[in-house]
């Protein structure tokens, strides 16, 4: 009796014993449980409401990537305001259908715009344009006077891959491009991969921009050992008259570069004396290659010098006092401050630790200042009025805010998830806003409701302007948002309708008595007025085989009247803000009756906004 | 001395009573779920993966969470680090486990059918080297793996050691380790046998000496 009772006592001891053992894995992360206090909500809730009829306190120009277009975003609400296309056709704005956008598309319909760049005086945004890169070695620029796409800058030769672009100098003498595909140059020169260390060849481009006019144009070229120009930030105040340039597969290495080019432990961020690439493409200096000028700085000592910073860097950020060059080692743990006073101490003296291509490379232990322990895979770095850096952690998948000087990591702040680039208000100029971090992430799993596997892009609004930095807001960002720039409001002072007597363009007409259709052979010109709730001429005829052209007028002067004119069975579809005139071009190919109409809501009568066109 | 191990090899041939024998019993049957559920259960977090990367090590198998793609985004970023990839093949352990937990379930099973007190000690003692045994081999394999990493990596980590049991904080990652039910079912055998070793040994010192 008393053995069974032992054995029965030992086996419920076990079975005890074995529960208690029974530990698992937690469900969720050990972050995941802590909830946010209901005050904090509250008090994040009326940090980014914004009321009904109220206005955002900060533009955020966010590029869309692949997409081709810019995204304009209201901070702090993270509202969508407006879409801006710039290498992309937008229907929605008739953009890429008219003569004058097609013809500046140049037939490209997708572009990968990635870094945009306010227009700066003296180191701050000054609100007059935006500039944008594609990788396809084209530039645009935005008027900010009316959002508008005014000029694609490109392709330029000999640049392939424009990712390190198109970051401006400081009063925007220059946006730059760098090339983030080293390729045999001139473009149309074959050679093997085998030859990439000797005959493939990185390209660093100024682009030259009119102080009144804003207007492009190809400034100077630097041709560069074949590496992979990643990023870039000019130089400003102490350092004004550089820009930086962060490269990585400084092996030159090709194939499987996720590993080849990983095998250095510090690649190199290039440093362009920009001043002096414009006084020597002056004087005519270089080798004419793909019909322009390309300056070597191996014949043009002082001209650039490369900065080793570990390991495959990608962003390289200048401090609003540009004493510090901040360089990110992405397959690293740390972030570099390199200290610009040192950089040209060590240019001064020649101390060099080698040369690449008959580029001088500086000695890394005489040129930087410290090793930030930021977290795991930093990327970019914007920064505060108070001395603070922001740099992004792709792989922590947080933001960690740290002091320049001392060093010293003071927070961090986690993202859902995987950030790229972070953008501050007025981050990275010379007089930084603090107030509002806008974490702009890769991914966004879960974070929205589900919308199949094509998944936005996430971006999250954190608050800047105490010690701690708080998560404020979830938003989505058109895919895909690589940089952006963050600019108070009140520095912009767009246009809402375009002035009559701004108007030059040689076919518009302002009354509909002067709508009208001319012939001169086999080519046809629409004079087409549109106005609340007609577009004049209601019909007219053409003969198949005519080239047809309709100048599209909108004579309202009144804010928001947009039309549209939408021409069925053709691949014409325009919409005219008031006060502007748009053509559009085509031929009349085939017999029949195509009825057209104002495709942008306007009136109570816009139904009846249509008319015919008549092929015969 | 000589007393001694008389004694000893009185008991070793003493036939096992009843509850002994169920324990040898019970303990077969502890063997079971290793068969069923998986011995192992290693669970990351980071940031990108609240819901967990998950890994069932089995006797004969390894299945990772959310229909095995688990193991196949371990690979991929195990790949950065230079980490060889998980799979199947590569754990001989898979080959040898089951079978030999097979063997010594039958043991157990000829242990409390025959029913003397030297098949217990004898299964018992085989159980002891195969469950130390197996024990190593697993420590082992997690350290070859957070050891042998590939030189020419994109990322050059540290070598390190995963957690055998608990939490660790690896680069981005919380690592969680604990042993599932199949390895509760070999702990809870190993305690059957301990028990009925313990019976036997009281019952016979209890038992009038007949001899």
């Amino acid at each position: 009796m008393k053995t069974r009772g032992t054995l029965l006592a030992a086996i419920a001891g076990i079975l005890a014993l074995g529960v208690l053992a029974s530990r698992c894995a937690p469900s969720g992360p050990r972050g995941a449980r802590r909830g946010a206090a209901v005050s904090d909500l509250a008090a994040a809730a009326m940090k980014v409401y914004v009321a009904p009829g109220d206005l955002d306190e900060y533009y955020m120009f966010a590029s869309g990537g692949h997409s081709g277009q810019m995204y304009v975003y209201g901070l702090p609400s993270g509202r969508h305001i407006s879409t801006i296309p710039v290498f992309t056709p937008y229907p929605a704005t008739g953009y890429g259908f008219d003569d004058e956008s097609k013809a500046m598309l140049g037939g490209l319909s997708w572009g990968d715009a990635h870094h945009p760049a306010l227009s700066e005086t003296s180191g701050d945004y000054d609100g007059r344009w935006l500039f944008i890169n594609d990788m396809n070695a084209r530039v645009a620029r935005i008027d900010l006077r009316d959002f508008k796409t005014k000029q694609i800058l490109g392709p330029i030769p000999n640049v392939s891959g424009n990712h390190a672009s198109s970051f401006v100098t400081p009063n925007t003498e220059y946006a730059v491009m760098g090339s983030r595909f080293s390729i045999p140059i001139p473009k149309g020169t074959p050679a093997g991969v085998d030859k990439y260390a000797t005959e493939y060849k990185g390209v660093v481009t100024g682009v030259r921009i009119d102080p009144k006019s804003g207007e492009m144009a190809l400034g100077w070229q630097i041709v560069m050992p074949p590496f992979d120009y990643d990023l870039g930030d000019a130089g400003k105040a102490a350092s004004d008259g550089w820009v930086f340039f962060s490269s990585y597969n400084t092996e030159r290495a090709t194939g499987k570069l996720e590993v080849t080019a990983s095998q250095r432990d510090r690649d190199y961020i290039a440093a362009v004396d920009w001043r002096m690439a414009e006084q020597l493409a002056a004087k005519g200096e270089g080798q004419t290659i793909g019909g322009v000028k390309v300056i070597d700085p191996a014949k043009n000592p002082g001209l650039v010098y490369f900065m080793p910073c570990g390991k495959s860097p990608h962003g390289v950020d200048v401090s609003p006092d540009g004493k510090y060059i901040i360089g990110s080692g992405k397959l690293q743990g740390v972030t570099t401050a390199f200290n610009w006073e040192k950089v040209q101490t060590a240019m001064r003296n020649k101390d060099f630790a080698g040369d690449e291509d008959g580029i001088p490379v500086l000695k890394y232990e005489s040129i930087k200042d410290a090793e930030v322990p930021v977290g795991l895979g930093p990327l970019h770095t914007q920064f505060g009025p108070d001395g603070h850096a922001y740099t992004s952690l792709f792989v922590d998948s947080a933001i960690a805010k740290w002091k320049l000087g001392t060093w010293e990591v003071v927070d961090k702040v986690p993202m859902s998830y995987s950030i790229g680039h972070l953008a501050a208000a007025h981050g990275d100029t010379v007089k930084p806003h603090g107030r509002w971090l806008v974490g702009l992430n890769k991914l966004s799993h879960g974070r929205h409701l589900s919308v199949g596997p094509s998944q936005p892009e996430s971006s999250q609004l954190v608050d800047v302007s105490e010690e701690k930095m708080k998560l404020l807001l979830d938003f989505f960002t058109e895919p895909e948002p690589h940089y952006a720039q963050i600019i108070k409001a009140d520095l912009l002072k767009p246009i809402e309708v375009y002035p009559k007597e701004e108007n030059k363009h040689p076919h518009a007409v302002w009354d509909v008595k002067d709508a009208g259709v001319t012939r001169s052979g086999t080519k046809v010109l629409v004079k087409m007025v549109a106005v609340r709730s007609t577009l004049t001429p209601t019909d007219f005829e053409v003969r198949e085989g005519d080239e047809v052209t309709i100048a599209l007028t909108n004579i309202e002067q009144t804010t928001d009247e947009l039309h549209g004119l939408g021409v069925l069975d053709h691949d014409i579809n325009i919409v005219v803000d008031p006060g502007e005139t748009k053509t559009v071009t085509f031929k009349a190919k085939k017999r029949g009756v195509y009825p057209y109409y104002c495709t942008n809501f306007c009136s109570a009568l816009h139904q009846e906004m249509q008319g015919y066109l008549i092929v015969r | 001395m000589r007393e001694t191990l008389a004694s000893v090899n009185r008991f070793l041939d003493a036939p096992l009573e009843v509850a002994p024998r169920l324990l040898l019993v019970a303990a077969l049957l502890c063997l079971v779920p290793t068969y069923l559920t998986p011995l192992y259960n290693m669970t990351m977090f980071a940031a990108q993966y609240q819901d967990g990367l998950r890994l069932d090590i089995y006797s004969y198998k390894l299945v990772g969470g959310h229909d095995n793609q688990d193991v196949k985004e371990i690979n991929v970023l195990n790949h950065y680090i230079g980490m060889k990839d998980l799979v199947t093949e590569d754990f001989d352990e898979f080959k040898w486990l089951p079978f030999v937990i097979g063997i010594l379930g039958l043991l157990f099973l000829r242990a409390a059918v025959l029913g003397k007190a030297s098949h217990l000690v004898d299964v018992t003692v085989l159980y002891l080297y195969f469950g130390l045994f197996a024990l190593w081999s697993f420590g082992y394999k997690m350290y070859q793996y957070g050891h042998n990493l590939d030189s020419t990596a994109a990322v050059r980590v540290d070598p390190f050691m995963p957690p055998m049991f608990g939490y660790k904080k690896l680069a981005n990652f919380e690592v969680y380790s604990y042993p599932q039910l199949g390895s509760y079912g070999l702990a809870l055998a190993a305690l059957m046998l301990a028990a009925a070793l313990f019976f036997a040994w009281r019952q016979w010192r209890r038992a009038p000496a007949t001899t």
